[in-house]
């Protein structure tokens, strides 16, 4: 089976053609707002970080827009920043170019202000948008596809019928060489055993336990019980009554395959198959993590309905709950209702999400870029903002 | 075929409604391939647990056959079980001063 991409310089394969316009801090979202509102065929990255944090965090944000940077999903980048913040622009842009694309700089205290940055920007990406628009779709192997998975806004039939499902998809994709990435390290809480279990080696198994007991203190280090925010106030409505319990429900997306390697929050695979990346389970914090790690394509469960999309990396959301199939109809890009009901088994639906993954990875749009709920994006951070 | 609700591994003591279900009613209540009929004591949301057997106060909650938490109350056969009497075992920075 092939899927049809875009060729990238660095050997990545884009599902997506954009020129990105990243934010480089805070500061700057309305200039880029401003660029990608003027010019068709250009997606933002905005942020609400990048000044006034400890080195640490600043340290997460450059890797991130490398990462996101360096996304086969954009066909060449413009980095606005506003020229006094913490975000080490320099590294970034070095390191995006050496992905062998195209990145420019513009820098709102050099060129005079916001207007006028927003001119130069949109002139730019006029210029780069017909350079990305050249280039035709090719066919490419399974391998070359970064799968990231998540769950969200999750209820029973999450841990039931979608989950299990998109674990049985991402079987499939492992064994055909692509990449599968599992976040939301929160909620392996209860379940770490199980993943531990899956290690293709001793040491994964031990960092997949010491990123949960990381996670786990972040979170008691507040001295609440978590239980409201994990699980949320919609997924106790929905059934789900601990975090062990949403856990248990959410690795089922991990399917059967070994688990290769452990990766902090953005970092690029640096092995082919399932592997595991630190990141909560919000949407903006995982979604931008996944992105940053590479994924060209984001298959997400959801028992509620959830509606967020990412700017530059299609999001197929998948339920296995007819209610939400009626009351979040604009959202839902796959209905699975019938694997409760019986009617349709597991590895039925599981090949039915690989040949939907394969279609929007050639270029069938999703829900939530159709419908323009694409916004859903941030950094996650460790610490203060000081 | 229409079941009531689902017992995911056999130790469990909790069972899924996947429907939503009445006080009074027998719950038809699939086990691996049977059927077990379960009288319900209290209205049960769509999605939301039960308990198949009576579980006292103290007790693992057992799904997928794995601990999910501890009740924190006794619940008899066919009352709802979520929030209101379990409780997470993990996560609780609530409880680490009574730990030291």
């Amino acid at each position: 089976m092939q899927f049809l991409g875009y060729r990238r310089a660095d050997g990545k394969v884009g599902t997506r053609n954009y020129v990105g316009v990243l934010s480089a801090v805070v500061c700057v979202n309305e200039v880029v707002e401003g660029i990608v509102r003027q010019v068709q065929g250009t997606v933002r990255f905005t942020h609400h970080q990048g000044c006034c944090q400890t080195p640490l965090d600043i340290g997460i944000v450059n890797k991130t827009l490398v990462g996101l940077g360096t996304n086969p999903n954009l066909h060449s980048v413009i980095i606005v920043s506003l020229g006094c913040e913490s975000t080490d622009i320099t590294e970034v842009t070095n390191k995006i170019k050496e992905s062998g694309k195209r990145v420019e700089h513009i820098v709102v205290q050099e060129i005079g202000g916001s207007a006028r940055t927003t001119a130069q920007g949109i002139l730019l990406a006029q210029e780069m948008v017909k350079e990305a628009s050249l280039q035709q779709r090719e066919p490419f192997p399974l391998d070359k596809l970064v799968l990231g998975m998540k769950c969200g806004s999750s209820d029973t039939t999450s841990g039931l019928v979608s989950n299990p499902a998109i674990g049985v998809a991402s079987d499939l994709l492992v064994a055909a060489g692509a990449t599968s990435i599992l976040g939301e390290v929160t909620e392996f809480i209860g379940a770490e055993h199980l993943l531990a279990r899956h290690a293709a080696n001793k040491q994964v198994a031990e960092e997949i336990l010491h990123f949960v007991d990381r996670m786990e203190k972040r979170a008691m280090a507040v001295g609440e019980d978590i239980r409201g925010g994990q699980p949320t106030g919609g997924n106790i409505k929905g059934g789900l009554t601990t975090i062990e319990e949403k856990s248990l429900g959410a690795i089922a997306k991990a399917g059967t395959a070994p688990i290769q390697a452990v990766y902090e929050y953005g970092v690029n695979p640096k092995v082919k198959g399932l592997v595991v990346m630190d990141s909560p389970g919000r949407e903006p914090e995982i979604l931008t993590g996944l992105a940053a790690a590479g994924s060209n394509v984001i298959v997400f469960s959801t028992g509620r309905g959830a509606p967020q999309g990412f700017p530059f990396v299609p999001v197929i959301k998948i339920t296995g709950s007819q209610t939400a199939v009626v009351k979040m109809k604009d959202h839902i890009d796959m209905d699975l209702s019938a694997v409760i009901d019986g009617d349709v088994s597991l590895p039925e639906a599981g090949q039915n999400i690989l040949e939907k993954i394969i279609r929007v990875a050639s270029g069938e749009m999703t829900a939530a870029e159709i419908s323009g709920y694409v916004n859903s994006m941030d950094i996650y951070m460790l610490g203060p903002v000081i | 075929m229409a079941i009531d609700a689902i017992v995911l591994n056999p130790a469990d003591n909790v069972a899924t409604a996947v429907q939503a279900l009445k006080s009074g009613q027998d719950a038809s209540v699939r086990i691996k391939k049977e059927l077990l009929g379960i009288r319900i004591n209290e209205d049960i949301p769509y999605g939301h647990k039960f308990a198949v057997r009576a579980i006292h106060c103290g007790e693992d909650i057992l799904k997928y056959g794995e601990t999910i938490g501890r009740a924190t109350k006794d619940i008899p056969a066919g009352y709802h079980a979520h929030v209101q009497n379990i409780e997470s075992l993990r996560g609780r920075g609530d409880l680490r001063k009574e730990d030291k």
